[in-house]
C-alpha cells in the first residue's frame, strides 16, 4: 500500500480549505483521498449522502480541538475504485484497509449517514479497530412499517429539502460547483458527486436492511448516535434499534431542527455533541 | 427492407383523469386500477393481433419487457413469444426482451431462447436489452452501479452456454455455476441473431459495432428525434470502420394508416392522445438511478432515448395534443401513400433497414388495429420493401425465417 503527500488538485482550496493537508493512499490500486486538519488525538470522519467534497463548518469545530482526518471511501470525492467492489464484503474489507492507512487504527471514528452504516460494519467486524464510535442517522435498519425515504428516487431539486431541515441552502454551498456552468470543471464536479451518489448507492441500493444488526453485538466500545429530529430520509426512531443491538455503552443525542445531514443542517449543535461524547472519560 | 409488427400489449383502461391524478404509469402505478377480467380480454386482442400481422406477411412479430407498467403488459415476452412460435409460421420473432440481468442464473434466458428457437424452427432474434432504470433498477431492484458489469458477464455466460460442446464450469464475478450445459440448445448456428435495444449511449454503439449486433433505436418520439442519435451512431460507425449497412439498425415508429387523410385525423386522435396523455406519465423520480448512466455517456452529454423521454416530460414537452404529436412526427398518419412516403423518407433519411412499426397503440379498439395492420400490409408495405436489397444484406436475420422467405432455399 503506497501513499504520498500532496498538494492536491482540488478545484477550489479557499477559505477553511487552505490548511487542509490532502494526501492519497492506494486502496485495490486505487487512490483513496484523505485530508487532515488541526492538531491533537485523531479523529476519523467518513461523510454521508455526496462525500465531503469541501472542509465544512462542522469539520473546522472538529478541527479547533482534534486532528480531525476525513476519509473518503472508494468513488467518493477525490477516491477511486467503487467500481470494483461488489459484495458489502468487499465494501468493508475496503473500509478497514482504508482506515488502517489513514492512521486511524484504535482511533475515535465518526460517520454521517451513509458514512455512519460503513462506520458501523467497520466497528463490528474490526472489533479493536474503533475506540469511539459516533454515528450520525446511520442506515442499515429497514422498517415496512416505518419505511426509509427512498433518495435515489427523487426529483433533483427536491433533494436539498429532503436532506436538510433548517437550512436547504448549504446543501448547494456543500455539494454544488461554483465555477461557470458550461465549464469542464463544472462537468467534472458534476461527474464526482454524481458518482459519489452511485458509490452509496453500490453498497447500500435499494436502501434496505443490510442485516446491520446482525452484527452490531460486536459494538463493544462506548457508541454515541446522533440524529437530527427532523430527519425525512429515516425515522429518528430507528435509533432504537441501534442502541438496542450495539453490545457497548451507547447513548442518543436528538438534534433540534436538523435534518438527515444533521452535521451540515446544525453543524455547532452536532459538534458539540460529539465533542463532549469523545472528551467524556471512558465509560461514560 | 424488413418490415416489423411491434406490439407493446398496453392496458387500454387507464382513467381518463390519470395524468391528474397519478403520479407514474410506471414503478408505482396504482395496482388497483388494474382489472384482470379486462387485461384478459386484452391479452386475447393483442395475440390475434399478432398473429393477424403475421399473416399478412409482416417479416416479423416484435415482443418486448416491461415490468410494473401500464403501457407494457409484457413483463415476460417469452411467453407471448412462445404461441406465436407455435401459431405463426414464417415470420420472425423478435424479443427485445430478455433483459438479461434482471434473471439469475441468466441461463435462464439462454434456455428459453433455445426453446423457442427450437420450437419456430429457427425463427428468433434475440434481443438483449439492458433495460430501462424503471424496470431494472426500481422494478426489479437491481443495483444500478453493477447493473452493466452484470449484464456483460450474462451477455458472456448465455453466449458461451449456447457455444459450447461440454459442460463447463463458470465462476464469473456475480454468476457461479458448477454445471454450465442448457437442454435445449438453439435451432440457429452459432446462435440466433442477437440485437440491442439503446438509445445515445456510446457504450452501446461500441459494443453493437464491435460485437456486430444490431442497434435498435427504440423511442417514442418518432423520426425527427431519432434524427440526432441515429446519425452520431452512423458517425461513429464510419469512425470504428464499420460500414453502413442499414441493417445494422432497428428502428420504432408509431404509424396510423386510413383509406383518407380526414380518416387518419379522425381514427386515431384518441389512441395517440390516450398513449401520450396517459401512458407517458412516467415519473422523473424513476429515470435516473445513480450510476445508471455511465461517466461516458454523462460525459458525452447523451443520455438514453428514455432519459431523454422523461427529460422531454419533464419539460412538459411531451406533445399529448394529436396537432402537436402529428407535426412532431411522433406518430405518422394518413392514407397508404401519404404513410409510404413518408415512412421512405425517414428510413432513408435515417438509414433504417429494419422497421419496426406500432400499429397498435393506447388505447385504440382490437378493430381499428385490424383494419390499420390490413391497410399497412397491403398497400404500404409494398411501396417499402426491396427498398436496400439491390445493394445491402440483412445479415442478422434468422435463418428459419430467411428461409420461409426465400422458398427456394426452404430446408424444413
Amino acid at each position: 500500500m503506497a501513499s504520498g503527500r500532496g498538494t492536491g488538485s482540488q478545484p477550489e482550496r479557499e477559505g477553511a480549505m487552505s490548511e487542509v493537508e490532502e494526501r492519497f493512499v492506494e486502496i485495490n490500486h486505487r487512490r483513496c483521498r484523505i485530508w487532515e486538519k488541526g492538531k491533537g488525538e485523531a479523529v476519523g470522519f467518513l461523510p454521508g449522502l455526496g462525500g465531503a467534497p469541501r472542509w465544512t463548518p462542522f469539520l473546522d469545530r472538529i478541527a479547533a480541538r482534534r486532528r480531525a482526518i476525513v476519509v473518503s471511501p472508494p468513488g467518493f470525492p477525490g477516491s477511486e475504485g467503487h467500481d470494483l467492489l461488489d459484495e458489502r464484503l468487499d465494501w468493508v474489507v475496503a473500509l478497514l484497509d482504508l482506515l488502517e492507512a489513514a492512521g486511524l487504527e484504535g482511533k475515535d471514528l465518526v460517520g454521517a449517514s451513509v458514512g455512519a452504516s460503513l462506520a458501523a460494519e467497520a466497528a463490528a467486524v474490526g472489533r479493536g479497530l474503533v475506540r469511539r464510535l459516533v454515528l450520525i442517522a446511520p442506515f442499515g435498519f429497514f422498517d415496512e412499517r416505518e419505511p426509509t425515504t427512498d433518495v435515489w428516487a427523487q426529483k433533483p431539486r427536491e433533494l436539498p429539502g429532503l436532506l436538510l431541515s433548517s437550512h436547504p441552502e448549504r446543501f448547494q454551498e456543500i455539494f454544488e460547483c461554483r465555477t461557470d456552468a458550461d465549464s469542464a470543471d463544472a462537468m467534472e464536479w458534476e461527474i464526482q458527486q454524481a458518482r459519489a451518489m452511485e458509490s452509496a448507492a453500490r453498497w447500500l441500493w435499494p436502501l434496505g436492511d443490510t442485516r446491520i444488526g446482525k452484527r452490531l453485538h460486536r459494538v463493544t466500545r462506548p457508541a454515541l448516535l446522533v440524529w437530527g429530529a427532523d430527519d425525512r430520509v429515516i425515522p429518528p426512531s430507528y435509533a432504537k434499534r441501534f442502541e438496542q443491538g450495539i453490545a457497548g455503552p451507547v447513548s442518543v443525542r436528538s438534534i433540534p431542527r436538523a435534518g438527515h445531514l444533521a452535521e451540515i443542517d446544525q453543524p455547532d449543535a452536532v459538534a458539540d455533541a460529539v465533542l463532549e461524547f469523545l472528551e467524556s472519560p471512558i465509560g461514560h | 427492407m424488413k418490415l416489423m409488427f411491434f406490439h407493446l400489449m398496453p392496458y387500454t383502461k387507464l382513467p381518463a383523469d390519470f395524468a391528474e391524478k397519478h403520479g407514474s404509469v410506471w414503478v408505482d402505478i396504482d395496482p388497483k386500477l388494474f382489472d384482470a377480467s379486462e387485461a384478459g380480454g386484452m391479452y386475447n386482442d393483442f395475440i390475434d393481433e399478432f398473429e393477424a400481422a403475421a399473416k399478412l406477411g409482416f417479416d416479423a412479430v416484435c415482443v418486448n419487457e416491461h415490468h410494473s407498467n401500464g403501457y407494457g403488459l409484457m413483463p415476460s415476452p417469452n411467453l407471448i413469444a412462445a404461441t406465436l412460435a407455435r401459431n405463426t409460421r414464417d415470420a420472425a420473432i423478435c424479443l427485445l426482451g430478455n433483459s438479461l440481468a434482471l434473471y439469475n442464473p441468466p441461463i435462464r434466458v439462454a434456455e428459453e431462447v433455445a426453446m423457442l428457437d427450437c420450437i419456430s424452427r429457427g425463427r428468433i432474434i434475440a434481443g438483449f436489452p439492458v433495460g430501462t432504470p424503471m424496470d431494472t433498477c426500481f422494478a426489479y431492484g437491481q443495483n444500478p452501479s453493477s447493473l452493466r458489469q452484470r449484464y456483460y458477464e450474462a451477455h458472456d455466460l448465455i453466449l458461451r452456454a449456447w457455444a459450447s460442446d461440454q459442460p463447463f464450469a463458470f465462476s464469473g464475478r456475480f454468476n457461479d455455476q458448477r454445471y454450465v450445459n442448457p437442454w435445449p440448445r438453439p435451432l440457429q448456428k452459432p446462435h440466433p441473431p442477437i440485437w440491442v435495444p439503446g438509445g445515445g449511449s456510446v457504450e452501446t454503439w461500441e459494443w453493437c459495432g464491435r460485437m456486430e449486433y444490431v442497434f435498435c433505436y427504440l423511442s417514442y418520439f418518432g423520426y425527427q428525434f431519432a434524427r440526432s442519435a441515429v446519425s452520431e451512431f452512423w458517425r461513429y460507425m464510419d469512425k470504428i470502420g464499420k460500414d453502413r449497412n442499414p441493417y445494422r439498425t432497428g428502428f420504432l415508429q408509431f404509424v396510423g394508416v386510413a383509406e383518407s387523410t380526414e380518416e387518419a385525423w379522425e381514427l386515431y386522435r384518441e389512441p395517440a392522445e390516450y398513449f401520450y396523455g396517459r401512458c407517458l406519465r412516467i415519473s422523473p423520480r424513476f429515470v435516473d438511478p445513480p450510476g445508471y448512466m455511465s461517466e461516458g455517456s454523462r460525459r458525452a452529454k447523451a443520455a438514453s432515448s428514455v432519459a431523454s423521454a422523461a427529460k422531454i416530460a419533464g419539460k412538459g414537452g411531451v406533445s399529448t395534443e394529436f396537432d402537436q404529436i402529428v407535426k412532431n412526427g411522433f406518430v405518422i398518419i394518413g392514407n397508404p401513400d401519404e404513410v409510404a412516403e413518408q415512412l421512405r423518407k425517414a428510413t432513408l433519411d435515417l438509414n433504417v433497414g429494419h422497421l419496426m412499426v406500432l400499429l397498435q397503440f393506447g388505447n385504440m379498439k382490437h378493430d381499428l388495429v385490424l383494419e390499420n395492420t390490413r391497410l399497412f400490409a397491403e398497400r404500404v408495405a409494398p411501396q417499402l420493401q426491396g427498398l436496400f436489397d439491390d445493394e445491402w444484406e440483412d445479415r442478422w436475420w434468422p435463418q428459419g425465417a430467411a428461409r420461409a422467405a426465400n422458398p427456394s432455399a426452404r430446408v424444413r
